[in-house]
C-alpha cells in the first residue's frame, strides 16, 4: 500500500524541514521524502498549496469515555481530533470510572485502536481514585499504556503526596502533569479575580492560586530531580516560574491552552458559561505573558485542555456551571493567529503541537522522519470558516470560540498512511 | 421623551436620561401614593409574578404594593433557591411559570447574572430585584429618588457608601446610578470586602470610614450580611462596628445636613448606632416608602406606559 503526498510545503521541526517535497508513504510509514518523486502505483493526494505537518499532538483531552459517554466518548472525541488535525491525544484520568487501574487504561486503548480515529495515550491517575491519599500503580499503569500520570481536574493537594509522586514516576521515566491549583485560595471562586468579577458580581479566582501550587511543585521537581510538566498555565507568574525553574535547569515542561493565548476574562461579560473553565480566562497581561512563554520557548506545548460538557451543564447561572471547553477542532487555527500575529514562527508553532508534546510524553509520533509512522496533516492555512457549534464532531459542542471566524484548517488527516478526515 | 425597557436588568447600560425619566415618572406615582384611594386602573389585567429565590420581605412587598396599587394581578413565589437541590433548573422553573402567561416577572436570585439568564430565555418582561452580588436596581434607583428628595439634587453631591462592597448588589447599582447622574461616589469598608477594580466603576476608595464621609452630603450605610460571608472577612461584628459603624461622633465628619441612609433591614449597634438609625438626619423609611413609588414606575414603564395624564 503505497500514498504519494505530492507537492506539499513540507513543515517537519524536528528535522528543521521547511521545503516543498513529496513524501511517500509505504504501508503506514514514511519511506521517503525527496523533490518529485515518481508516482509508480502509489495513491496520489495532491497538496499543492497546502502545509504538509506531522499529526497534531494534543497532550491534554478529556474523553469521557469509559462512564461520561454522553458528553464525549473515544469514538467522537477522535473524529473531531481528526477533523482538527490531530493524529494523536493523551487523555486524562478522571473518567467513571478513573483511569487508576489496568482494566480502564486496557479499554481505552483498545476501543480507541478499533473505533478511533486518532492515536489515545491514556494519562494515568497520581493518586487512586483521585483522592489524593494513596498512589496510583504507576508501574503496572505503564505496562498496560499510561504515558504520564494526573490528577488532572483535581490538585494533589498535600505536598508530601506531590513529592512522593514524583519520585515515584521518576522510577519509571514519566512525567507528572500538574494541576497547579490551591483550593484554599480558589475558595468557591468562578472565574477570574479582577475588575471584570467585581462588576458582574461573581467571586474571584486569584492568580495566586495557581501560582502557589506552580511553585510548590517546581520546587518538588527540583528537590526529586524527576519530571513535572504542569498543565495550562494561564497566570503570568507560573510562565515566570517555569522559566526561572528552567534557567536553574529544574526538569520542568509546561503546556498553555488557546483560549489562554486568545481569551481575556472579558469573554465572561453576559455571563456567558461557555467562557468558564479551569483555570480561568485570565487579564490581557496574562494572556501576554503566555504569548511571551510561547514564544521564547519556557511554554513547551500548546495542549488544548478539551473538556467536552452537555448543553444541560452549561444552560444554567454561571456559578453553577461546569468549567471547560472543547477545543481539539479549533487549536489549530488559533496557533496559527499567533504566526499571523508575528509572536510565532511557522515552525515554532508546529513544533508547539507535533515534537515537543510528543517529547514531554515519550512518544514515537510529532515527526516526519523516514521510517516515522505516517500521522500526517494537510492544513490549508488560509482557509477562512466559522466555528458553528452544530457542525463540531465533538458530541458536546461548548465552545468558547462560537460564531467567530477562524482562519486555517485541516485539510485531509492520515493516520499511519489511511485518511481519517476530509474537509468536504 | 418616552422610555419602555423590555426589562428591567440593571443600571449599568442605562443613560442619565432614562434613569431622570424614571424618577420623575415615580414622582407622579408618589402622588397617586398620597391619596386617600391609592390605586389606578393602569395595568388592570396585567399579571406580574414575584418570583423570590432568596428571602425578601421589604423588595418583595413594595413590589407586590407597587403592582396593585396599578391594579395588576400580582402573584407571589418564594422558590426554593438553589436548582440543584431542587432537580429543576432555573430555565424550567421559569417556563412552567410563563407558561400561565404572565406579563412581568420580578425575579430576585441568588446567582449573579439570573435574571438576564431569564430575560435571554423567556417572552415575558423581567425585573431584577437583585440577582447574587450583581445589581438591585429598583434599590438604586429609590435611593436616588430619596436623596432628590431631599437634596433637590444630585449632580454634584458627595455620596458615602461604607461595608461589605463585595457581596453588595445595592452598591454596583448604587455607584453606577449616582454617578451617571452626576455625584461623587466614595467607598470604603475592610480590605476584605473591597474588591478590585472598583475604581473602575467610576468611584473613589478608602479604607477608612472617617475619610469617606468627610464633607460627605449623603452616608449610605450595608447591612452586614453575616450568611453571605466565609469565616475569614471580619473578625468579629463588635470589631466591625468599632472601625466602620456609623455613630453620631463619626458622623459630625459630614456636612451638617448630610442624610444617612441604609437599604435595610439595619443591625442597631452594628453598622448604624440606634442614636444615629433613630436620628434626625435618617431617611430610611422614606426610602422605603418611596420604593413604593419608584417601582411603580418601573412596572408602569415595563409595561409599555407612556404620559401619565391618563392615570
Amino acid at each position: 500500500m503505497k500514498v504519494l503526498v505530492k507537492s506539499g510545503r513540507v513543515i517537519d521541526p524536528a528535522n528543521k524541514i521547511d521545503e516543498k517535497l513529496d513524501i511517500l508513504i509505504v504501508d503506514g510509514k514514511i519511506a521517503e521524502l525527496a523533490p518529485n518523486i515518481d508516482a509508480g502505483d502509489a495513491e496520489v493526494i495532491n497538496a499543492a498549496g497546502l502545509l504538509v505537518t506531522p499529526g497534531l499532538i494534543d497532550m491534554h483531552v478529556h474523553l469521557r469515555d469509559p462512564g461520561l459517554e454522553y458528553k464525549e466518548d473515544i469514538i467522537s472525541g477522535t473524529r473531531a481530533a481528526a477533523a482538527g488535525g490531530v493524529t494523536s491525544v493523551a487523555c486524562m484520568p478522571n473518567t467513571s470510572p478513573v483511569n487508576d487501574n489496568l482494566a480502564v487504561t486496557k479499554y481505552i486503548i483498545s476501543k480507541a485502536q478499533e473505533q478511533g480515529t486518532a492515536n489515545v495515550y491514556p494519562i494515568g491517575c497520581i493518586t487512586k481514585g483521585l483522592k489524593g491519599e494513596i498512589l496510583a500503580e504507576m508501574g503496572t499503569l505503564q505496562t498496560g499504556g499510561c504515558v504520564g500520570f494526573s490528577d488532572d481536574g483535581l490538585p494533589v493537594k498535600d505536598g508530601e503526596m506531590m513529592r512522593r509522586a514524583l519520585e515515584y514516576a521518576n522510577t519509571f521515566g514519566a512525567p507528572i502533569i500538574s494541576h497547579a491549583e490551591d483550593i484554599s485560595l480558589v475558595a468557591g471562586g468562578c472565574m477570574n479575580e479582577g475588575p471584570v468579577s467585581t462588576e458582574l458580581g461573581l467571586k474571584g479566582i486569584p492568580w495566586v492560586a495557581e501560582d502557589a501550587t506552580t511553585a510548590r511543585d517546581i520546587m518538588l521537581a527540583e528537590l526529586t530531580g524527576a519530571h513535572l510538566h504542569v498543565a495550562h498555565v494561564s497566570t503570568k507568574g507560573s510562565v515566570e516560574l517555569v522559566r526561572q525553574a528552567k534557567a536553574r535547569g529544574v526538569r520542568v515542561t509546561c503546556e498553555a491552552a488557546p483560549h489562554h493565548f486568545i481569551l481575556t476574562d472579558d469573554a465572561v461579560r453576559g455571563y456567558n458559561t461557555n467562557a468558564k473553565m479551569n483555570p480561568p480566562l485570565r487579564s490581557q497581561a496574562d494572556v501576554d505573558a503566555v504569548r511571551a512563554g510561547l514564544a521564547d520557548g519556557t511554554i513547551d506545548a500548546i495542549a488544548t485542555d478539551h473538556a467536552p460538557h452537555h448543553h444541560d451543564e452549561k444552560n444554567v447561572e454561571f456559578a453553577i456551571a461546569m468549567n471547560g471547553v472543547v477545543g481539539l477542532e479549533t487549536m489549530l487555527p488559533l496557533t496559527l493567529k499567533l504566526v499571523g500575529e508575528k509572536v510565532l514562527s511557522l515552525s515554532q508553532a508546529i513544533a508547539l503541537m507535533t515534537c515537543q508534546p510528543a517529547a514531554i510524553l515519550g512518544i514515537d509520533r510529532g515527526t516526519l522522519s523516514v521510517g516515522a509512522v505516517a500521522d500526517i496533516a494537510l492544513v490549508n492555512p488560509n482557509k477562512e470558516w466559522t466555528v458553528e457549534p452544530a457542525k463540531l464532531h465533538s458530541k458536546s459542542k461548548n465552545t468558547a470560540f462560537a460564531g467567530q471566524q477562524m482562519k486555517g484548517c485541516a485539510m485531509k488527516t492520515l493516520l499511519a498512511g489511511k485518511e481519517v478526515y476530509t474537509r468536504s | 421623551m418616552s422610555f419602555n425597557p423590555r426589562h428591567i436588568l440593571g443600571i449599568k447600560d442605562m443613560t442619565a436620561e432614562q434613569l431622570t425619566f424614571i424618577l420623575d415618572t415615580a414622582e407622579s406615582f408618589k402622588e397617586i401614593n398620597s391619596r386617600e384611594i391609592k390605586k389606578v386602573p393602569t395595568l388592570r389585567g396585567k399579571t406580574i409574578i414575584n418570583l423570590f429565590f432568596e428571602a425578601s420581605t421589604r423588595t418583595r412587598t413594595s413590589f407586590e404594593i407597587a403592582g396593585k396599587r396599578l391594579s395588576a394581578d400580582t402573584v407571589n413565589i418564594a422558590a426554593s433557591s438553589s436548582s440543584v437541590v431542587k432537580g429543576e433548573t432555573l430555565e424550567d422553573t421559569a417556563r412552567n411559570i410563563e407558561a400561565m402567561l404572565p406579563d412581568i416577572i420580578v425575579m430576585r436570585h441568588n446567582a449573579s447574572g439570573a435574571c438576564q439568564y431569564l430575560a435571554e430565555r423567556l417572552n415575558c418582561s423581567v425585573i431584577n430585584a437583585g440577582d447574587g452580588m450583581h445589581e438591585h436596581p429598583s434599590q438604586a434607583l429609590l435611593d436616588a429618588f430619596t436623596i432628590r428628595q431631599h437634596k433637590g439634587r444630585i449632580e454634584g453631591l458627595t455620596v458615602a457608601i461604607v461595608g461589605d462592597i463585595t457581596h453588595s448588589r445595592v452598591v454596583r447599582s448604587n455607584i453606577y446610578c449616582l454617578t451617571k447622574l452626576g455625584a461623587k461616589v466614595r467607598i470604603a469598608g475592610p480590605g476584605t470586602m473591597l474588591p478590585p477594580g472598583l475604581e473602575r466603576l467610576g468611584c473613589e476608595v478608602y479604607n477608612n470610614l472617617e475619610d469617606a464621609i468627610r464633607d460627605a452630603d449623603c452616608v449610605m450605610m450595608l447591612r452586614i450580611q453575616r450568611e453571605r460571608q466565609g469565616a475569614s472577612l471580619i473578625p468579629s461584628v463588635s470589631e466591625y462596628a468599632r472601625f466602620f459603624g456609623l455613630n453620631e461622633t463619626k458622623l459630625k465628619l459630614a456636612k451638617p445636613d448630610a442624610i444617612v441612609m441604609h437599604p435595610g433591614p439595619i443591625n442597631r449597634g452594628v453598622e448604624l448606632a440606634s442614636a444615629v438609625a433613630d436620628g434626625q438626619q435618617n431617611v430610611i423609611l422614606d426610602q422605603v416608602e418611596n420604593g413604593v413609588s419608584v417601582r411603580m414606575a418601573l412596572l408602569y414603564l415595563v409595561a409599555g406606559g407612556e404620559k401619565l395624564q391618563a392615570v
